[in-house]
């Protein structure tokens, strides 16, 4: 029998990374932290949003990229799935501005959904639910935040902006087919931000072994087992990046190599951007994949829970590729702020009313 | 220009398919583009115009900077405002992923979704179309 997830493919990708980037330099200089604290991270600096910008407006940039790659009808899309922790109404979708943009309104589903990182990976399994039973032609899963991080907390070296995007539908036409995928969820405290606060906390402790290293490892040995793939049988092995050192440390303990891994780092680059983090590294692998590349993918969100998906690149890809712009495109269009710049664009400077 | 604010909002919701997607209406009059788009072309005043999409890549023609922004905006200080000519219509519009004096130096922009509105933070949230300086372009793309 096979799996649902065999009905359902990739059509379309895109990505988005705002222009502006604060060095990890500069924070330690506002706020005092010597290099030995930031060396570590293997981040260089990380992307900041605009003050025009938010994680709609990046996730319709991405999503209109991704609609251009798939060359979909936006009406034959029945589900828009949002995923973030910076979503800018407490209540109101973000989904429905985004689908009324893209053209996708009125006929469809649309909802924002909250797991901290992993939400848009949610987005994408449940993509593949509604695909494959046929309830829905095509969805679209989104990651996209601002993530957020008190001033001087060791989270601001990190928590940067971007989002990315996938257009999932039926395997006739799709540019990667999904072969299986498997989550694997607890209730873990390593990082929360309650309602009505600005700033989001970690437990102390909790963040690593027990919450990262613990629930990705438990996903991919899942799909593992339920595949019978081994780590060798894949090109390419994406995992959620916080920081530039925590994905090649999981890949290496689960039996990756550098050289699978390394394709899909964005984080030392643009930071940590949350629910696009894993899911812009699937994206900078589709920019490069060649036909019968085997991809494993494995998201992960604060709470804790991660996926494993393995995905398999069809001939479509080649044509795809071209369409819209591509991770390093977004990566190249940079420009260093300094921290006023970057209070100013992130809002943390305080303005009273005229 | 993009007001959302108190007494606005259905005006704002009515008009927002043009703001987001960036469409014009067509005289099939005298077959001018009008954008934002109208009920009556103002050339020959036919109310017979169709809604149309404009390409979203164009070339910036000229601009002028804001210093004195109002209200939610000011983040935005400086606000750049831009003509834009897409070929088959002008549009002023505003810019951004822009510093000031790069200015000169911008040929070709594109149309993105930002943010124009924010209403003091307990209101509804205004998006609309502005402009940038066209992406790195990747070969064959329309990056
Ligand atoms: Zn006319």
């Amino acid at each position: 029998m096979t799996r649902p997830e065999e009905r359902v493919g990739i059509h379309g990708w895109g990505a988005y990374i705002p222009r502006w980037r604060l060095p990890m330099e500069e924070i330690g200089r506002v706020w005092g932290w010597p290099p030995h604290q930031f060396k570590g991270l293997n981040v260089k600096e990380k992307s900041v949003d605009g003050p025009d910008e938010d994680s709609t407006t990046m996730a319709i940039e991405a999503g209109l990229n991704a609609l251009a790659r798939a060359g979909v009808e936006p009406s034959k899309i029945g589900a828009v799935f949002f995923g973030s922790e910076s979503k800018v109404y407490a209540v109101k979708p973000s989904a429905t501005i985004v689908a009324e943009v893209l053209g996708i309104t009125p006929v469809t589903m649309a909802s924002d959904l909250e797991f901290a990182c992993r939400a848009g990976s949610e987005g994408v399994r449940a993509s593949i639910g509604l695909v494959s039973s046929g309830m829905v032609e095509y969805a679209l899963a989104i990651g996209s935040d601002t993530a957020q991080a008190e001033p001087g907390d060791v989270l601001e070296f990190t928590a940067s902006s971007g989002a990315a995007a996938f257009i999932i539908g039926p395997r006739e036409g799709a540019a990667a087919v999904f072969e299986a995928s498997y989550s694997y969820i607890t209730d873990t405290p390593d990082f929360w931000r309650r309602a009505l606060r600005p700033y989001p906390k970690h437990g102390e402790g909790f963040t690593g072994e027990p919450a990262y290293f613990h629930h990705i490892i438990n996903a991919v040995k899942g799909l593992l087992e339920e595949t019978g793939y081994k780590p060798s049988d894949f090109k390419y092995a994406i995992f959620h990046q916080p920081n530039g050192k925590f994905p090649v440390r999981v890949g290496k303990r689960l039996g990756f190599t550098y050289e699978q891994i390394e394709p899909a780092l964005v984080t030392p680059y643009i930071g940590n951007t949350y629910n696009a983090s894993a899911l812009l590294g699937l994206a900078r692998v589709l920019d490069r994949a060649e036909p019968g590349d085997l991809i494993l993918l494995a998201p992960f969100g604060s709470g804790a829970g991660s996926d494993a998906y393995a995905i398999r690149v069809t001939e479509e890809i080649v044509e795809r590729r071209d369409k819209a712009p591509t991770v390093d495109d977004y990566i190249a269009r940079r420009k260093p702020v300094d921290y006023a710049v970057y209070a100013k664009n992130r809002k943390i400077l305080v303005m009273l009313p005229r | 220009m993009n007001g959302v604010g108190a007494g606005s909002l259905p005006r704002w919701w009515r008009n927002r398919i043009p703001r987001y997607r960036l469409v014009g209406a067509k005289c099939k009059v005298c077959g001018r583009i009008h954008y934002p788009p109208r009920e009556a072309c103002p050339y020959c005043g036919s109310r017979d115009l169709e809604i149309v999409p404009l390409p979203r890549r164009g070339k910036l023609l000229s601009y002028t900077h804001v210093f004195s922004v109002p209200g939610d905006n000011r983040l935005s200080t400086p606000i750049i405002l831009g003509l834009v000519d897409l070929g088959s219509a002008k549009v002023i519009a505003e810019l951004t992923d822009v510093l000031p004096e790069e200015l000169p130096n911008v040929k070709e922009v594109e149309a993105v979704v930002r943010k124009v509105e924010e209403q003091g933070g307990n209101g509804v949230i205004g998006y609309a179309i502005k402009f940038r300086p066209v992406l790195q372009a990747t070969p064959g793309g329309q990056g």
